[in-house]
């Protein structure tokens, strides 16, 4: 016998709204309205609170006067922007390059067969030493470092060289968010592929990888939005780039407004990110609630 | 006597120095249908696991077919080919449909052709009532279609032996009938199997041979009819009564 020789189901009863289910839901939108205007109000107060107490401290005309000239913040933004279009290209080059180092890290460290041993140990190293080295560091030791060897074709362009920095840092985290994701998944999946006749490596590409990158898009995407900031670390090297084209403007006319218009910069970039990673956990999670779509 | 399709001899299997199993021999002829039944621990799974090379045997041998596959050498892969197995949580790619799971040994390791792979992939599903469940996702499956599809993507790499490890424990006890009704019907088809499993009902209704472990010890075995209406062994008699009165029988 095969299933579905089930009983049919019960004839259809017609739903007609109850007058107690019409009260409560009246009641539920009046209760609705309620929440919506005590959320408001409590926000202008705080909104106000917070005003009052910041432009009555006695250094506010002060502040005011050095951060939020609008003058410098218009003469400053055009240099501003045009410094910024460096950060988010050394930030969308290295991005890719970051999660394929991060990737083969990790996968290097799974090694099993003893002849890759120095690979997993050259995988193990670099994860831990580099994500052991502060970034800003690891920017001034491959900046002014990798260039004082005077090796043939070493690039000496700083962004390039700070992009390299920043690829070595950020390669060692991803490689840990990568491993995280492949250890996630339950050994009982490895299993039934090998059981399947699927060797090693094919069980990685085609079981435990689809499943660890899916379920590691969302911490990838908050390294991202922390990679695109740390781009500016790059500035001590001297490219101009955003936060270094501030500190030209600044360093004029001794008001810090043109690195409010960089700070701007970086927020308008990162919120988008941080929006787009919020909205990928919340439809991870409505897939893994019951009757969740696909 | 013909050579077994399968014979283990002396198979013992340690895990943290706790003995789970202890020079267990089982022989299992082609076309027969092989019952393990026992407490929980009492060492089936951990045989199954052995047979299909998940686990590695601490001392003893196995061969299918007359050649050791528990040699060092063997190619654990080229075995698995000939043993399909069944998992009791099923064991689904969740990021692949119904035919995706079913396809991807046959297309990626048996270099079938895709198209060729879907046909008989879509055979299967029709003979067991799924052909609908085609394109869906494992999650959107009932526990007991879920596992019927395992056994279809178990038998879609032609198995010359099939292991399943307690198919049903993990099932509502409506969904049961289902899974029980597919097993048979390979039965029918001339498969053969070894089964861990709780049904004691099923287990007399399928098997040819039930072997009773307790401990890690094979402690008894012979046709299905005679375990269970009169076990030599005490132990035997004592787990059928304990299964009996929690009304599994």
């Amino acid at each position: 016998m095969t299933a579905n020789d089930r009983p049919p189901a019960p004839a259809q009863v017609e739903w007609v709204k109850s007058e107690r289910q019409i009260q409560r839901e009246r009641r539920q939108r009046r209760m609705g309205v309620r929440s919506g205007a005590l959320a408001a109000a409590s926000t202008v107060v705080f909104l106000l609170v917070v005003g009052l107490l910041v432009t009555s401290s006695p250094g506010w005309p002060r502040v005011k006067a050095t951060f939020f000239d609008w003058d410098e913040l218009t003469g400053a933004f055009p240099d501003v922007l045009h410094g910024f279009w460096l950060n988010v290209r050394i930030f969308l080059i290295a991005e890719p390059v970051i999660l394929a180092v991060g990737l083969l890290v990790a996968l290097a460290r799974g090694l099993r067969n003893p002849l890759f041993f120095p690979l997993r140990a050259l995988a193990v190293a670099y994860t831990d030493v580099f994500r052991g080295i502060p970034t800003i560091l690891l920017v001034y030791l491959v900046g002014f470092g990798l260039p004082a060897l005077r090796l043939q074709g070493m690039p000496s362009d700083p962004a390039v060289l700070g992009g390299l920095a920043l690829v070595l840092s950020y390669g060692a985290y991803v490689a840990e968010v990568f491993r995280a994701g492949i250890d996630s998944v339950h050994p009982s999946q490895r299993a039934a592929a090998r059981s399947l006749g699927l060797g090693q490596a094919k069980t990685l590409r085609f079981v435990v990888l689809p499943q660890a990158v899916r379920r590691v898009v969302p911490p990838l995407l908050n390294d991202f939005a922390s990679l695109q900031k740390d781009t500016a670390l790059v500035a001590v090297l001297g490219p101009l780039e955003a936060l270094r084209q501030a500190q030209i403007h600044s360093a004029d006319t001794f008001n810090y407004t043109p690195y409010l218009a960089a700070a701007v910069l970086f927020v308008a970039l990162t919120v988008p990110m941080a929006r787009f990673t919020d909205h990928l956990a919340a439809r991870a999670e409505r897939r893994r609630a019951p009757g969740g779509g696909r | 006597m013909t050579e077994p399709l399968l014979r283990a001899e002396g198979v013992w299997k340690n895990y943290h120095g706790h003995h789970v199993l202890r020079g267990v021999d089982l022989d299992v002829a082609a076309h027969e249908v092989v019952c393990l039944i026992g407490a929980s621990g009492s060492g089936k799974s951990t045989l199954l696991r052995c047979v299909n090379l998940l686990e590695t045997v601490d001392d003893g041998a196995i061969w299918l077919d007359g050649a050791e596959i528990t040699d060092p050498g063997a190619d654990p892969d080229r075995v698995r080919r000939d043993i399909g197995m069944v998992f009791q949580s099923y064991n689904l790619f969740p990021h692949m449909t119904v035919l995706e799971n079913i396809t991807l040994a046959p297309v990626q390791v048996y270099r079938r052709k895709r198209d060729e792979a879907e046909q008989r992939a879509m055979e299967l599903l029709k003979r067991f009532g799924l052909a609908d469940k085609a394109r869906e996702y494992p999650d959107r499956l009932s526990g007991g279609q879920q596992q019927r599809v395992a056994v279809v993507r178990a038998m879609a790499c032609d198995p010359r032996l099939l292991l399943l490890d307690e198919v049903t424990s993990a099932l509502d006890p409506e969904l049961v009938t289902e899974v029980m009704g597919i097993i048979r019907e390979l039965k029918e088809g001339g498969m053969t199997m070894i089964l861990a499993t709780h049904e004691m009902g099923f287990a007399r209704d399928i098997a040819d041979t039930v072997c009773f472990l307790d401990q890690g010890v094979l402690l008894e075995r012979g046709p299905a009819e005679q375990i269970f209406t009169e076990p030599a062994e005490p132990r035997t008699r004592e787990f059928l009564q304990r299964v009996l009165a929690s009304r599994r029988l």
